[in-house]
């Protein structure tokens, strides 16, 4: 067949990515390998977009008075970066790319269990991010990304229905993807892959996907409920008319509490996987690793009533969340120590994922330390509502799972591209997001005691420094993140070509051509031993 | 078309695609009962706030119609049941036969909700457009009772309405010899998700028509 | 108030201290924690980085052991912590007996309140220094949250419930009153101020009030208006004596007569029937606003049993509950 020159040399082997170039061959794949790339397309576009928004944000909160924004466009820019960064970019993010991509590869399998649902799920997640962009284009929402009742059933004049429209649709694809992923690993592992010889992002995507499959019906239930309260006035959340507001924040968070472990478990994942790599060694207690994952996605349904601490529910009820958000702490505290315990007696090198993953240890650390002080009663009171919990959930969202995000697509992204990317650019804007992170939201913990509220357009003048110096780091941000979208777009069609398994990593994906062949594996492969199987030197520690 | 003889490309032999599509409904069916769930949680919450109003509102339902709409539900999953037998012995047209049959009773049902549906219309009770057909002090707790009502049967009766369509494409496929006693995956994977919504409706009849019995 | 650099706002009440006790007690086991682990993965990256001698990892034990001692022993701290946290909440929600109540009803985008003595303000609060003061609060759209930083404490403010919210200002002054629950365009506008003075010149200040009437009286007022008396002279149950009673239902339940229950029977009577009485009492959602409804109660409250005997015999309810005002339980009316 001929190809374009810029795919690849042409004597290179046939892989996923040259066989076909129409764009029938791109938009009507059922290739799992290619609709990842779709995924990736679509999210960088969103996150960009989100970013945009946050952009303005901390523009407009470089001085205390309101001055770039009008006090509406504030609170529809606060909105709008929340909801697409949430439901359009981190959700998606690594489960959809990165699990796309890998999980048929590590399970050895030729594609996901139902490859024409996969593509279902992109088209569903395209049709919901572009209603939720045209609600963006016709006006925004102002509800903030909780939609609390009865200010969006009743009170807001901003165009709340489209904006849950587009979030329910894009609930499906959701619920889709983690079903296949569940089905997937349960049905399709590779003769000899037995649960515990799987490598730790399949049980982490397994995780993930029990929370996708179980908590969004819920999420889709309860926005099709606000929307008819909000378009016919039925009253179930309007005390107007016997409903009552914290049914919508008890049905919403047991939604989003569970969701936020969606967007921190495939992070732990890949983090395990790169920890392991780039120290030669074994996942150091592989099976409680494992089994946290499971144990978080349990945990996870156990605790939405935390962020209702204030909202007026019981005193009793209170206590009960607190206790379990505690428990919840655990299996993370277990992931963290074995990654540590991994890293010692390893062989160290320090390749840009190496940098990220060594960064997310320690932003995750900060960050679900903070959630403590939030599960705490007496702090939370203070602080809820405060940019103490806005730093609290970017430190584990941006610091955590971007960064895991970041780290993983340039892991992998030789088996992606075929190709390898410039390493010193990736090492250098890990770096400018490291710092740019810490500049950006450390100094929001601060803001947050001494009590500024979150969703504020203007604040009181003392808070104004801190607030500079979050608006300096998010700039520094802003270049770390914009780099590598540069940098990998270039080495996709120009990076030099990468071997098998440039890395020398265990686990199947690295056992098959890269970019690998349409069909995955010349013959399905079979396995003899456990993941992580690096070469040891029996030799006593010092 | 005939009954395939090979399963699909990525599978790597027929037991592994039916476990895999089987546990697929299955999981499917888990959201399911999570979407149904958060109603019920609301409607529970509300019910114990006004037991009174619950009652009302139930009144408000004829008790007859919902106990023929579920002796019909009741009898389309035992045709459902019958249609799978006949998959598994690989007889296609006793397939054609029960799933005809079924379809029929599941048009049946929703022909009698569209009545209902009727009735709750000529006399005002349709919260959000007209709720004047009940008059008295705990009018709104009763409308409450009167929207899950509504919410949860038209959220059924989606589901009913998915199931015949899928139901009628299984039939022709069957009419086609597409399935065979080895390769007849979907005919049972549409009985489970046809039980499913029939259980379902089992749950909503009590919840729904019978409040006031037990008091 | 505070200069950006400083890491603590001021802090005006006992709780306020009591708060950032326990959130310095976190920051330094936070610190700790965080510096061993950035210090442990600092040694290992060093001494364990690739390098000649060094290309093939060590065998390293795994031991269960172990793993049961870090998951074990940060159970035990979080355990402390919540523990230590709870206290606090518990106190908070849990106002003296003696307390001096306020009404607070919170609006698009302003505080409104008012003292039983019938002052009135608007998102300016003067409250007694070193007493006790309660806050019964309710929304008329919204919900909005009183968020008063110095005093370390917060509530959110529902439409249709009565929440509560107590405090005791250490230092006399004036502190920020914020809204911290994002409620439309100028959520970040909607604050005040909080002046916590001298008893003696918060008797002074009270008795400076535009009105002379207390808010009981107001609430005579608008019974009149609405003209209540017409049933509760006569086929309404009488209300004297009816604050904090126990009232038997209809339904066979029975209730304690406190502000969110006088509220519902105004706003929504159908759904308690005072038991042996006809639901024939109409709704007044829409003739009071939350203010006059607060007014109303502040009436009812102050209508005394009538001499015994003279109660009609269909009276509902009879023994006075003690005054165990606020069980936790009144959270989450
Ligand atoms: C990826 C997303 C994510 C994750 C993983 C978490 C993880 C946690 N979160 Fe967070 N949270 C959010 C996203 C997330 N959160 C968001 C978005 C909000 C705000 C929503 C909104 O209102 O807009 C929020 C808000 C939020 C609140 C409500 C705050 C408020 O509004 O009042 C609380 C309260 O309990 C909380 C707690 C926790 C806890 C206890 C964890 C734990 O899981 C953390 C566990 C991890 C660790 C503890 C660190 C590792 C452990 C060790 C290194 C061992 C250390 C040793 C000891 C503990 C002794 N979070
Ligand atoms: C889930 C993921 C996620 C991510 C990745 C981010 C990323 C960032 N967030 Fe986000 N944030 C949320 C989730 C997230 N946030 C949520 C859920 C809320 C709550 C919303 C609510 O209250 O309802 C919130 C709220 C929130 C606030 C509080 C607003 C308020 O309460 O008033 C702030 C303020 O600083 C902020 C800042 C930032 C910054 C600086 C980044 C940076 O990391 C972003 C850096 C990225 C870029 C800067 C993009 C770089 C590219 C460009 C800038 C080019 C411009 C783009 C185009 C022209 C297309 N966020
Ligand atoms: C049409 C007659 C009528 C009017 C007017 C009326 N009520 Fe009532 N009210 C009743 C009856 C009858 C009951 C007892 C049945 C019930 O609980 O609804 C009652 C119950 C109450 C109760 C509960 C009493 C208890 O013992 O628990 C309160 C409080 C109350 N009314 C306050 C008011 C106020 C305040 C107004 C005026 C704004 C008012 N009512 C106007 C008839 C009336
Ligand atoms: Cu009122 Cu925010
Ligand atoms: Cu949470």
């Amino acid at each position: 067949m001929t190809q374009p020159e810029w795919i690849a040399e042409p004597q290179s082997p046939p892989s996923y990515l040259n066989d076909g170039y129409g764009w029938r061959s791109w938009f009507l794949t059922t290739d799992h390998k290619r609709i990842a790339l779709l995924y990736l397309l679509s999210i960088t576009g969103f996150f960009f977009l989100g970013g945009f928004f946050a952009m303005m944000i901390r523009l407009e909160l470089l001085t205390p008075q309101p001055d770039l924004l009008q006090s509406d466009t504030y609170n529809r820019f606060f909105t709008m970066h929340g909801v697409i960064m949430v439901w359009f970019f981190l959700i998606p993010s690594i489960p959809t790319v990165l699990g796309n991509f890998l999980v048929p590869l590590m399970v050895g399998a030729k594609d996901l269990a139902f490859p024409r649902l996969n593509l279902l799920s992109w088209y569903l997640f395209m049709i919901g991010g572009i209603v939720a962009f045209s609600a963006i284009v016709i006006g925004g929402v102002d509800t903030g990304w909780t939609f609390y009742t009865p200010y969006s059933t009743t009170y807001s004049n901003s165009h709340v229905l489209w904006m849950a429209l587009g979030i329910f649709i894009a609930g499906f694809s959701s619920i889709i993807t983690g079903l296949n992923f569940i089905i997937t690993i349960h049905t399709m592992r590779a003769p000899g892959l037995t649960w515990f010889r799987l490598p730790l992002f399949l049980w982490s995507t397994y995780s993930t996907s029990l929370i996708l499959v179980l908590a969004t019906p819920v999420l889709a239930i309860t926005l099709v409920l606000m929307g008819l309260e909000r378009a016919f006035g039925i009253g179930i959340f309007d005390p107007a008319l016997g409903g009552d507001p914290l049914l919508f924040q008890h049905l919403f968070w047991f939604y989003s509490h569970p969701a936020v472990y969606i967007m921190i478990l495939p992070g732990l994942g890949v983090e395990s996987e790169l920890i392991s790599t780039f120290s030669r060694r074994n996942v150091f207690g592989y099976r409680y690793v494992a089994m946290a994952s499971v144990a978080i996605a349990v945990f996870s349904f156990l605790v939405w009533g935390h962020h209702l601490f204030v909202a007026g529910q019981s005193v009793y009820i209170a206590l009960a969340f607190s206790f379990l958000s505690y428990l919840i702490a655990i299996p993370s505290a277990i992931k963290i120590f074995n990654w540590m315990a991994t890293l010692y007696g390893g062989s160290i090198s320090f390749e840009t994922p190496m940098l990220y993953a060594l960064f997310f240890i320690g932003l995750f650390t900060i960050g679900g330390l903070t959630g403590l002080f939030l599960a705490a009663l007496g702090i939370d009171v203070h602080v809820t509502d405060t940019y103490f919990v806005v730093a609290h959930f970017h430190y584990i969202m941006v610091g955590g799972m971007v960064v895991a995000y970041l780290g993983g697509m340039h892991f992998w992204w030789p088996k992606i591209s075929g190709r390898m990317y410039p390493e010193r650019f990736g090492q250098v804007s890990a770096f400018l997001i490291f710092i740019g992170f810490n500049l950006t939201f450390f100094p929001q913990f601060i803001l947050g005691y001494l009590g500024m509220p979150r969703r504020y357009h203007t604040y009181a003048e003392g808070f104004q420094t801190l607030n500079v110096m979050s608006t300096a780091g998010a700039s520094i941000l802003a270049v770390g993140y914009v780099l590598p979208l540069f940098y990998l777009g270039w080495s996709f069609f120009r990076g030099p070509l990468a071997p098998a398994n440039p890395w020398g990593a265990t686990g199947l994906e690295w056992k098959t051509a890269s970019p690998p062949p349409t069909e995955n594996f010349e013959e399905t492969p079979v396995v003899t031993e456990e993941t992580y199987r690096f070469p040891v030197r029996e030799e006593m520690l010092v | 078309m005939s009954s395939n003889v090979y399963p699909a490309a990525h599978f790597r032999s027929f037991d592994q695609q039916h476990e895999a599509s089987e546990l697929g409904m299955w999981g499917f069916l888990c959201t399911e009962i999570l979407f149904f769930g958060g109603v019920l949680c609301g409607y529970t919450m509300y019910r114990l706030l006004y037991p009174q109003a619950w009652v009302h509102g139930s009144e408000l339902n004829s008790l007859w119609l919902g106990a023929a709409m579920t002796v019909v539900l009741l009898a389309s999953s035992l045709t459902m049941a019958l249609a799978v037998r006949a998959a598994q012995l690989g007889q296609s047209k006793a397939i054609v036969v029960f799933l005809a049959a079924t379809i029929a009773l599941g048009v049946v049902f929703l022909a009698l909700k569209g009545f209902e549906y009727y009735g709750h219309w000529v006399h005002h009770l349709v919260p959000g457009f007209n709720f004047s057909g009940y008059q008295a002090p705990d009018h709104p707790q009763v409308a409450l009772f009167v929207v899950f009502y509504f919410f949860l049967t038209l959220l059924h009766a989606v589901h009913m309405i998915i199931g015949v369509g899928v139901l009628s494409v299984i039939a022709i496929l069957a009419h086609r010899n597409r399935f065979s006693a080895i390769d007849h995956g979907p005919v049972e994977i549409a009985g489970l998700y046809w039980h499913f919504v029939d259980i379902v409706w089992l749950f909503l009849f009590p919840l729904l028509y019978l409040v006031g019995a037990h008091q | 108030m505070t200069s950006g650099l400083d890491l603590l706002p001021q802090a005006a009440s006992a709780n306020a201290q009591i708060v950032d006790q326990l959130y310095l007690a976190f920051v330094i086991a936070s610190v700790v924690i965080v510096a061993a682990i950035f210090l442990l993965i600092l040694v290992f990256v060093v001494r364990f980085r690739r390098r000649e001698g060094n290309l093939v990892a060590r065998r390293v034990k795994e031991s269960t052991l172990i793993e049961i001692a870090w998951s074990g022993i940060p159970l035990l701290i979080l355990m402390g912590a919540f523990v230590w946290g709870a206290k606090i909440y518990f106190d908070e929600a849990v106002p003296p007996a003696d307390s001096t109540e306020i009404y607070v009803v919170g609006k698009q985008w302003m505080w409104k309140l008012q003292h039983p003595e019938g002052n009135r303000e608007i998102n300016e609060l003067h409250v007694p220094a070193g007493r006790p003061v309660k806050l019964v609060m309710t929304s008329e759209d919204v919900i909005h949250s009183f968020f008063i930083p110095a005093f370390r404490i917060k509530q959110d403010v529902l439409p249709g419930r009565y929440t509560q919210l107590w405090f005791q200002a250490s230092t006399e002054g004036r502190f920020p009153l914020l809204c911290a629950e994002f409620c439309g365009t100028n959520h970040s506008r909607m604050h005040g101020w909080v002046y916590a003075m001298a008893p003696a010149e918060y008797q002074r200040w009270l008795s400076g009030g535009e009105t002379g009437e207390t808010m009981s009286e107001a609430g005579q007022k608008v019974f009149q208006r609405l003209a209540c008396a017409t049933c509760h002279a006569r086929d309404g149950p009488p209300l004297q004596g009816l604050y904090r009673r126990r009232v038997p239902l209809s339904d066979g339940s029975v209730v304690l007569a406190d502000d969110a229950y006088i509220r519902r029977s105004i706003v929504d009577p159908a759904s308690q029937i005072v038991q042996g009485y006809q639901p024939i009492m109409p709704t007044f959602s829409g003739n009071a606003t939350e203010e006059e409804i607060l007014q109303l109660i502040a009436y009812i409250r102050s209508l005394k049993n009538l001499p015994p005997g003279s109660l009609p015999a269909n009276t509902p309810g009879g023994e006075q509950s003690p005054n165990d005002d606020t069980g936790p339980e009144r959270k989450q009316q």
